[in-house]
């Protein structure tokens, strides 16, 4: 069973977000989805400063199987993308909640991050998707 | 004799298995008012004799003139032995295998061909080939915009000297994708593009420059210049050129300080037969950086467990069959039959081989222009050319040149629907295949019909109205 810390939030489209001490948001893909996808190849981050709004497509990340899209979680702007993926997309399978981070956001609301669904709703929502 | 594998038999017991009445039914959730229905104007099949016959006649028809027309298909000498070796059962297939590493010969062939084509405009990386020169542009200019991620504009330059067709292609193709297509004038002197010109669009926000080389006039652009301005805006440099000419010429690679992004072509002079316009095949390369929004298919060489050396199709995950309308590829079935005559074509001529012919082409398109200058057909544009020149004639075009197509010679593309502002103005041109009595019977038809029209105050009227 693949692990999701108790102290992000999560999405449906399986990204996790951590929310730093000075506002911003750290936004990943969960271990389900690394487990789920295979080896990274290619992660594509998206600019800094680019806005989105929820369920926007923001970032691209590619598998041995399969290229998906990486979701904004919430209506933000993008302070900062992790440039060492470019290099090194592996990342992502080995760590996805530490280093496989994907990009930093400014949520226009932080109450809509509060609003996703903790670790516990995310577990019980793979395991429903699974079945 | 149908050929399809199922018996009406075969089918009915399908339909009743599922709980349909017919295939029909089976795409009823398509609404009606979407469906393109019934084709009309096809006519009724004919025997296979038939065709044959029809087929034949056709051909006939269209003769063997001997060709000065150029235009963006050229007449080369192919060595037998390339059709040949092509046509080998082992190769002889439109399509790339859709169980790809069991083909180790054919992806061994495609991974060939893309090390030549990289080879030839010194880019990093090709991809295994599109369906011809036009659309391989129109791809460029999608994966330039996929690529440029500093431009907002979508807004690509794309010279008047790029060829009408190309042009024509890229706009029915990404016209409708919010890409605008900014038309540049030429150099009505030189018949190139002035760099200087290019000012008018310094800081704008433009996402790609188009350079043709040589371009549709057979002129060679100011290519260092123009890749360096491309650069110094935030655009790509999108070089379109023509294989041959890549033989004796700067390739793209190596333009101005930082060389073209992204390199496309049309293949036909590697190899491939006129025919009537097709089937050709397009190339396109790029730097290595921008390889993952390429489009296509792009074979890599690898090593199996045992340390072997093997072939594999790589960057697959981008595919229409994974990413749907989000795909950077939608080209599955590639011009595979004419990749593999080009790379055969290539490897026997060898980079010496292929210098040989370019400037063949370049000596006689020279020799040509020379022996038809006259006080009534001068040579249009001061610049240097490759293997095609513009000449433009004091005297109406239609009148001179209907006499020798009844001679059974190709004189040339009248540019008059194209360019109406070079007035009678006539796109020649010669290859390695035309010899000096060709060069001579042209220059000899050409001086008898100016002669006829111009006699003393007497000018020729032409037979029928």
């Amino acid at each position: 069973m693949s692990d999701a810390p108790n102290d992000l939030r999560y999405t449906k489209s399986h990204e996790w977000l951590r929310v730093n001490d000075d506002g911003t948001v750290t936004v990943g893909i969960t271990d389900h989805a690394q487990d789920q996808l295979g080896d990274m190849v290619y992660v594509e981050v998206p600019e800094v400063d680019q806005a989105f709004e929820a369920e926007d497509a923001c970032a691209v990340v590619e598998s041995v199987k399969a290229a998906s899209d990486v979701y904004a979680p919430v209506a933000c702007t993008v302070v900062e993308v992790n440039e060492e993926l470019a290099d090194a997309p592996e990342v992502v399978n080995q760590d996805p909640y530490g280093a496989g981070w994907i990009m930093k956001i400014r949520p226009a609301n932080m109450d809509a991050v509060e609003a996703l669904m903790d670790a516990d709703s995310y577990m019980a929502y793979v395991e429903a998707e699974e079945h | 004799m149908p050929f399809i594998p199922h018996t009406e038999t075969e089918v009915r017991e399908m339909l009743d298995a599922i709980g349909v009445s017919s295939i029909d039914e089976l795409f009823d959730e398509i609404p009606a008012h979407l469906r393109c229905g019934e084709l009309t104007g096809i006519p009724e099949a004919m025997s296979e004799q038939a065709v044959t016959r029809l087929m034949h006649e056709r051909a006939a028809k269209d003769g063997q003139p001997l060709c000065f027309i150029g235009a963006g298909a050229y007449e080369h000498h192919i060595p037998a032995v390339v059709w040949e070796i092509t046509t080998r059962g082992e190769f002889y297939s439109a399509y790339t295998p859709y169980q790809a590493e069991a083909s180790q010969g054919t992806l061994q062939l495609i991974y060939e061909f893309q090390s030549m084509i990289t080879g030839l405009v010194a880019m990093e990386v090709a991809n295994a080939s599109l369906y011809d020169g036009a659309s391989a542009l129109a791809e460029a200019v999608l994966m330039a915009v996929r690529a440029n991620r500093k431009s907002k504009s979508r807004r690509i330059l794309m010279p008047r000297t790029v060829h009408p067709n190309y042009r024509k292609t890229v706009q029915a193709i990404v016209g409708s994708q919010g890409i605008e297509l900014v038309e540049i004038d030429y150099d009505r002197a030189g018949g190139h593009i002035d760099p200087a010109g290019l000012q008018d669009y310094s800081g704008d926000d433009i996402t790609a420059l188009v350079i043709p080389q040589p371009n549709f006039f057979g002129v060679l652009e100011e290519v260092d210049a123009l890749t360096d301005w491309a650069h110094a805006s935030g655009a790509l440099a999108i070089g379109v050129v023509n294989p041959v000419a890549m033989a004796l010429l700067k390739p793209p690679g190596r333009w101005g300080e930082r060389g073209a992004d992204i390199v496309v072509g049309e293949g036909q002079p590697l190899g491939v037969p006129l025919s009537s316009g097709g089937p050709y095949f397009g190339f396109m390369c790029c730097r290595q950086a921008l390889v993952r929004q390429m489009p296509g298919r792009i074979v890599g060489r690898t090593v199996d467990r045992d340390g072997r050396v093997g072939y594999t199709l790589t960057l697959q995950a981008r595919e229409q069959h994974i990413r749907r309308s989000k795909a950077t590829s939608n080209i599955c079935t590639n011009q595979g039959l004419l990749v593999t005559a080009a790379t055969i074509h290539m490897a026997l001529l060898g980079g010496e081989g292929l210098k040989r012919v370019a400037a063949a082409c370049h000596a006689n398109t020279r020799a040509l222009v020379d022996r038809l200058g006259s006080e009534h057909i001068r040579p249009m544009f001061s610049r240097p050319f490759f293997h095609e020149a513009v000449l433009h004639s004091a005297l109406p075009l239609e009148r001179l040149l209907r006499p020798l197509y009844a001679h059974n010679l190709q004189p040339g593309y009248v540019l008059k629907d194209d360019y109406p502002e070079l007035g009678e103005a006539l796109l020649v041109c010669a290859t390695e295949t035309k010899t000096e009595a060709d060069l001579e019977l042209y220059r000899d038809h050409l001086a008898r019909m100016i002669d006829k029209q111009v006699s003393a105050g007497c000018p020729v009227q032409p037979k029928m109205a």
